[in-house]
């Protein structure tokens, strides 16, 4: 398939294999931002093809990952409303909330609809005048601008039934978080390319050199993401920091600018609770206030919802790059896609899925 | 019946739209509104001396031995899809079922749950496309039942239908027979009706040319069994799950490993472009008109050209061996070569968000 086989070559491959292996004099710990990332790591094997001095630790971008529990017990108050249609992205629909998730919620009678784009829950408003459409707007910088597009368009056209309940996340704080962590482990990062082909590069120079760290924006192949380990590992071999492109094809310095207008006009930052994590300040999205009238947590009262962490889970070390998936007790044990008890081992972009999925907890024999 | 009359045949539903356009609760009360229904719509669709003794069931001569028998029922959303309907794949799903167990199909029976107020036209278009599936399957349907539920019980239509065919002699087509050193076939491109489905799902319409793969393969199983004969270990259509559960499945039952290559598997370039899109995985995706094959190791090019001579099989490939090596495991080499399982699926893929 053009533009996608032209980045899985296994020549070219093995000729980074072989460069990173000339290359590394010493251990290194790579964080990979996104779950996208990982899940392609994983999926193309490359955690197993780099030497063993490089431990690549899997951070928080999985916008699944750390939407809070509370939210996701909302989400579900909410769409048991009866005139309520909460219309979801899909991989949302399974992430427990303190007891359920929304696929069993629609099972008990609610109205919960799968859509790939939050415009098409708009248009799920306009086809439904006589009811009330919430959708679940999760997710990074990556799909807040279509998000904030949904808003916007239901503003301007006067769709009063169309509002979202809203838990948009954004990567720098929580890089700032990782590094400003007393135990952190992370010596630079792969930035979560399409995070920048929004937002731009320029957010996190300042971040690389408050902690003199390189940080190497990277896309989502197997060759993207071996040549962004590349170019990471070639700075922390040579002492440098500083932000790198990698993903030059799709990212610019300054990124997206109408998508970054659209997204200053209908949101405004705030506070945000990442689950697994806490509270990171100014690590939010919210709606601004004059486009209260398409905020349903503002829309539906619920009442107070009080959400309990499984003890067991160590979402927060996993999604923080302390400890990889398998290090953790209820892996594969307790914890598995069909029972998860954290939202890591659910998501598609989750890194304990993504362990899971691939074996990563069993031993591969390398004989042909 | 001539090219021509069956055109004219084809028109229109012979139950007259002005009398009832829509199935009512008496169309399945076994009344005279039964009656009609099954004379002249799916005697009309699927006459043939069985079916007109119009008795409470077939009876079917067979030359003895051993019989394989399977049923499937068919909830299919939406009803009419890319290529193909409720109906054909009602037709194809329990006609290759048969046929994957070595076996020649035989005959099919239809059992029609409908709900009230569905329209007769959609039910006839139903009709034909079975009776043209089966006609190309060359397996009649012979005994059926309807019924019909309140409106809003049920979703349009639920088709169930039930297959039963003969096993020649010396055919021992089994999950177990799977041993290593065995080739692992498939008998073309995979993925495409699970895509097809999707593309029309309500909330995920994307646009697309592509169509189901839906097809009846128990032409193609008579030729694999008559090119590779007892080297024919296991066959298995790949689909809920797609081929990666069927790998999995079959791993598990015969206790042995597989290896695949990703570089090996045939995935469509518009599928393959859904799946990068949607982040789905091909290999969990369903099939309709697919064949796995395990054969053994000298049995394998001469299995590969029988599948490759049959019309629903010229991409044809080898996707893999069976190991000694981790017993129900299923690994691949990635493209660029890196090392992975490929586990059951959990659960539906879930479209992801970003």
């Amino acid at each position: 398939m053009k533009y996608v086989d032209e980045y899985r070559g296994e020549e070219q491959a093995q000729r980074f294999v072989g460069a990173i292996g000339r290359l590394v004099t010493r251990p290194w710990t790579v964080m990979e931002i996104c779950g996208g990332q990982t899940h392609t790591l994983i999926r193309s094997g490359i955690d197993e093809l780099l030497p063993a001095a490089v431990t690549l630790v899997h951070g928080p971008g999985c916008p699944v990952c750390v939407t809070p529990l509370e939210l996701i017990d909302r989400a579900q108050a909410i769409a048991r409303r009866p005139e309520v249609i909460l219309a979801s992205f899909g991989d949302m629909m399974r992430v427990p909330g303190s007891t359920t998730d929304l696929l069993d919620t629609k099972a008990a009678g609610a109205d919960v609809r799968m859509v790939y784009s939050p415009l098409d829950a708009v248009k799920l408003a306009e086809q439904n005048p006589e009811r009330e459409v919430v959708f679940f707007a999760v997710g990074f910088e990556t799909t807040a601008p279509a998000n904030a597009m949904a808003v916007w368009q239901a503003h301007r056209r006067g769709i009063g039934n169309f509002s979202i309940l809203c838990s948009h996340v954004l990567v720098p704080p929580a890089m700032e978080a990782i590094l400003g962590a007393p135990h952190n482990r992370v010596q630079g990062f792969l930035a979560a390319g399409h995070v920048c082909a929004v937002m731009g590069t320029w957010e996190y120079d300042p971040i690389a050199a408050r902690y003199e760290i390189p940080i190497v924006v990277t896309g989502f192949e197997p060759l993207d993401l071996l040549q962004g380990a590349y170019m990471t590992l070639r700075a922390l071999e040579e002492g440098r920091w500083g932000v790198e492109n990698q993903y030059s094809r799709s990212v610019t310095r300054d990124g997206n600018r109408p998508a970054q207008e659209l997204l200053g006009r209908v949101f405004e930052v705030c506070d945000r609770k990442w689950r697994g994590i806490g509270e990171i300040p100014g690590s939010g999205y919210r709606l601004r206030p004059e486009l209260a009238a398409h905020d349903a947590e503002l829309k539906f009262e619920v009442g107070e919802i009080a959400a309990q962490e499984s003890p067991d889970c160590i979402a927060g070390e996993i999604l923080t790059g302390q400890k990889k998936p398998h290090e953790c007790a209820a892996f594969g044990e307790r914890c598995t896609p069909e029972h998860p008890l954290g939202a890591p081992m659910v998501s598609a972009e989750g890194a304990c899925a993504a362990y899971y999925r691939y074996g990563r907890h069993e031993k591969v024999s390398s004989s042909p | 019946m001539s090219d021509e009359s069956r055109r004219d045949f084809a028109l229109s539903c012979p139950l007259p739209l002005s009398e009832y356009p829509r199935v009512q609760l008496a169309h399945g009360g076994g009344g005279r509104l039964s009656q009609i229904l099954i004379e002249k719509l799916f005697l009309g669709a699927y006459g043939n001396p069985a079916l007109r003794q119009l008795h409470d069931g077939a009876v079917l001569a067979t030359g003895g031995g051993r019989l394989a028998l399977s049923t499937d029922s068919f909830v299919v959303r939406p009803l009419f899809f890319p290529g193909g309907d409720i109906g054909s794949l009602a037709v194809h799903g329990t006609v290759n079922d048969v046929a994957m167990c070595g076996a020649r199909p035989l005959a099919i029976a239809a059992g029609f749950i409908l709900e009230e107020g569905f329209p007769m036209e959609d039910l006839w278009r139903i009709a034909e496309s079975m009776r043209d599936a089966a006609a190309a399957a060359g397996v009649p349907v012979v005994t059926g039942d309807t019924k019909v539920v309140d409106r809003g019980k049920g979703d349009g239509v639920y088709v169930n239908t039930t297959g039963i065919g003969w096993v020649a002699e010396g055919v021992e087509i089994s999950p177990q027979r799977a041993r290593p050193g065995d080739a692992v076939l498939v008998s073309g491109e995979i993925a495409t009706h699970g895509i097809a489905i999707m593309s029309v799902r309500e909330g995920l319409e994307f646009e697309t040319a592509l169509e189901t793969d839906s097809a009846p393969l128990n032409g193609m199983v008579e030729r694999i069994l008559a090119a590779g004969g007892d080297g024919v270990h296991v066959l298995r259509d790949p689909t809920r799950g797609g081929v990666a559960s069927a790998l999995n499945e079959i791993a598990g039952q015969a206790k042995v490993g597989m290896r695949l290559e990703e570089g090996s598997l045939p995935v469509r370039e518009e599928v393959r472009g859904a799946c990068e899109i949607l982040g789905f995985d091909p290999l969990y995706v369903a099939n309709e008109g697919k064949c796995l094959a395990i054969v053994a190791p000298e049995a394998a090019d001469a299995v590969l050209a029988a599948m490759k001579a049959d019309p629903h099989g010229r991409e044809a490939t080898v996707i893999g061996t069976v190991v000694q090596d981790h017993p129900g495991r299923v690994y691949l080499r990635s493209s660029i070569g890196g090392l992975r399982i490929v586990d059951m699926l959990s659960g539906e893929q879930l479209p992801r968000i970003c």
